[in-house]
């Protein structure tokens, strides 16, 4: 059925020579080390070709990983000054860019500003780090609440009771002319210590 | 002992006696499968024109996979084709090179097509019992002409649009079912967002899935018959000595698909494929030209206008196809040799030199037409400076705000939404987020009495997609209800 030669046989033929060997006519003088030189070469080059071209395809598959799709612009929340009389935490909203692909996606994203006893200007994200619902100030109680699973904050966003594994993240905020600015950024979830996502 | 059982059931190396592989054998016959591939007889041994076949499916591999990882970041829509394909080219890590691959590869295809045909024909392979064979191979040749020409209107820029218009009125020249074929191939009456969904289904999965199956065929419908062998062999019952397809037509094979994956990776990496403007179905001055392997069939067509359009679009075509079709049913004798068989011969050549005549005749018109030149020049120019043009990415503004304006109450109710975090997941404008599913519409699937309670008492459902219940006074229920009952 199946013809038998030996390598050596097989690259020195010419075509117009070829000769059929038969099982029969094998006279099993194979040379092993020259079919399985053949076998690697073969083997160990088609790899190493299908190594380097998926190369490319790996890193077009990869290529949103390696994108900051998040501004790391300043927002401005106005004049400091419009904080001033306040002493409950104020709800703000501001538009963020995000890159989304091929796309520029602004969207809204609610900030706590809190004026501490000294007078200090803080701001919060409204994001809970247990599981990412949006906390709402609850003026009755004094305290952040969390309305999924009933965390609660003090009104410096430390944490008072429930399943949250950290305080309140803070957002990174200066005065610029009277003009408070921050810088929004999320964090990581169910973690214990802030970790900035990009 | 083990040697003369040798004899018999061929040489079987260590690795295949390891005992995963016998494993492996006893459940899947791979052993088998292997010498079937390896082992095929060839009469008259291995040769360089037997190469096309297996570079084919090279390219169709290589398509198969640029393809995939393209449709990654493409969006079959006319609003988003053209941005996401420039995102591509632009933005994405290698994303022209790739890009590039899959679109020269799509020419590299058509040329080994034709030189697979080519060699089939003037070798007489498709004769002794290979009628099937020759047909699925047809078949083959015009689902790739449709790959090609179902691919080229996905950039959605200007020269796949109008190709496209063209391609399409071509179609609509057909007699009797001309209209209907056109509407149907344009999902309407005009080009737009259908045409291109259309020929996104068509490109990626119908004709894809066809070809499969026929390469499938293809495949071993050749093994059944067997290899033909050289012009002078009998290919019903071939004479010649034989020898194996391993290795020496694996390497030639090889060989072959080595230059062709470094031909197209070295053009598309010093001369990646260029995108141009978007689509503007406005333009009227844009000349539409095909990809270069439409030339011909685009210069032909300019010959034949008016009412002999049908001779030229569907008659000669017709009975080309036709005697394609037949070929292997009215050439019987089993003489191979093309200068035994001149008319066939002729024939062939004739039609080949004839198409890259025209080919050359349709470049050489719009060479030496000035006004064709320039606007031709001209659009070269636009694409050029697009391509310098940095990526402008869509932008998407917040959802846009219910249009019409709320009542008091529902004013009210929206203000009750935000301060009980409502709006954490269901969204500012009750749209919905990844957290919590949208409001808008709530109020036709629930009445007021059935809205009241979940909202006091959410279903498992709810709590379980940590909704908890709306603890207000009925007065602020009310108009949180109002708010809702607005929301359409």
């Amino acid at each position: 059925m199946i013809e038998e030669r030996t390598d050596i046989e097989m690259l020195e033929t010419k075509p117009e020579q070829t000769v059929a060997i038969r099982t029969d006519d094998h006279d099993g003088h194979r040379d092993p080390s020259r079919r399985s030189f053949l076998r690697w070469f073969l083997g160990i080059g088609s790899v190493s070709v299908a190594g380097v071209l998926s190369v490319p395809l790996i890193r077009f598959a990869l290529d949103p990983l390696m994108r900051t799709t998040t501004q790391t612009d300043w927002s401005d929340l106005g004049p400091a000054s419009d904080f001033a009389e306040v002493n409950v935490p104020q709800k703000r909203t501001i538009s963020i860019t995000q890159m989304d692909g091929w796309r520029k996606v602004v969207m809204e994203k609610s900030i706590y500003v809190v004026k501490g006893n000294d007078g200090v200007l803080s701001v919060f994200t409204a994001t809970c780090p247990h599981l990412g619902c949006s906390v709402k100030w609850v003026d009755t109680n004094n305290q952040f609440k969390c309305p999924c699973h009933n965390g609660a904050f003090s009104p410096e966003g430390k944490l008072i009771s429930g399943p949250p594994p950290r305080d309140l993240d803070t957002l990174e905020s200066r005065l610029v002319d009277g003009h408070l600015q921050i810088r929004y950024q999320s964090f990581r979830q169910l973690v214990k210590t802030k970790e900035v996502l990009a | 002992m083990k040697r003369h059982h040798e004899h018999h059931i061929i040489h079987t190396s260590e690795w295949e006696q390891s005992r995963i592989m016998q494993w492996l054998d006893k459940r899947t016959g791979l052993i088998h499968l292997k010498r079937e591939a390896l082992y095929e007889p060839i009469p008259g041994g291995a040769r360089w024109a037997y190469i096309f076949g297996s570079g084919l499916l090279y390219i169709l591999f290589s398509q198969i996979v640029t393809g995939v990882f393209l449709a990654m970041y493409y969006v079959a829509s006319a609003d988003h084709a053209h941005t996401t394909i420039e995102y591509i080219t632009k933005q994405v890590t290698a994303g022209s090179f790739i890009r590039s691959l899959h679109s020269y590869g799509s020419s590299a295809m058509v040329v080994t097509l034709v030189l697979h045909m080519a060699q089939t024909y003037f070798f007489g392979s498709y004769k002794g019992r290979r009628e099937i064979l020759w047909l699925s191979g047809l078949i083959l040749f015009a689902m790739i002409i449709g790959m090609a020409f179902t691919g080229y209107l996905l950039p959605w820029d200007q020269k796949a649009f109008f190709a496209t218009a063209v391609g399409t009125n071509i179609a609509g020249e057909v007699p009797l079912i001309g209209d209907w074929l056109k509407s149907l191939m344009r999902g309407g009456t005009e080009m737009g967002t259908l045409t291109l969904s259309r020929f996104f289904v068509a490109h990626v999965f119908l004709i894809p899935a066809c070809i499969f199956g026929f390469v499938g065929a293809h495949v071993f419908l050749f093994r059944k018959a067997g290899s033909a062998g050289p012009i002078d062999e009998d290919p019903i019952d071939p004479k010649k000595p034989t020898e194996q397809f391993y290795p020496k037509q694996v390497i030639m094979d090889i060989v072959f698909a080595t230059i062709l994956i470094g031909t197209l990776g070295l053009l598309s990496y010093f001369s990646p494929v260029e995108l141009g403007p978007k689509a503007s179905p406005a333009d009227t001055q844009f000349l539409p030209r095909p990809e270069w392997y439409y030339l011909p069939i685009f210069q032909w067509l300019k010959y034949w206008s008016g009412q002999s359009a049908v001779i030229g679009i569907v008659i000669i075509p017709g009975i080309i196809a036709a005697l394609l079709v037949a070929l292997p049913f009215i050439d019987r004798r089993p003489e191979r040799r093309p200068w035994k068989r001149p008319i066939a011969s002729f024939s062939f050549a004739i039609i080949l030199c004839g198409l890259i005549f025209l080919g050359w005749q349709s470049g050489h018109e719009d060479s030496t037409d000035p006004s064709v030149a320039k606007q031709l020049a001209k659009q070269e120019q636009e694409t050029e400076k697009f391509m310098k043009a940095t990526f402008e990415p869509e932008t998407m503004g917040p959802p846009l705000l219910i249009a019409a304006p709320l009542s008091p109450d529902a004013a009210k109710g929206k203000k009750l939404f935000a301060d009980n975090s409502c709006d954490g997941c269901h969204g500012d404008n009750g749209q919905g987020t990844e957290n919590g599913p949208k409001l808008i519409g709530v109020s036709l699937k629930f009445d007021h009495d059935e809205m009241l309670k979940v909202l006091r008492n959410p279903t498992k459902k709810m709590r379980d997609g940590n909704m908890d219940p709306v603890e207000l006074g009925d007065d602020d229920m009310n108009l949180l209800m109002a708010y809702l009952n607005s929301l359409k």
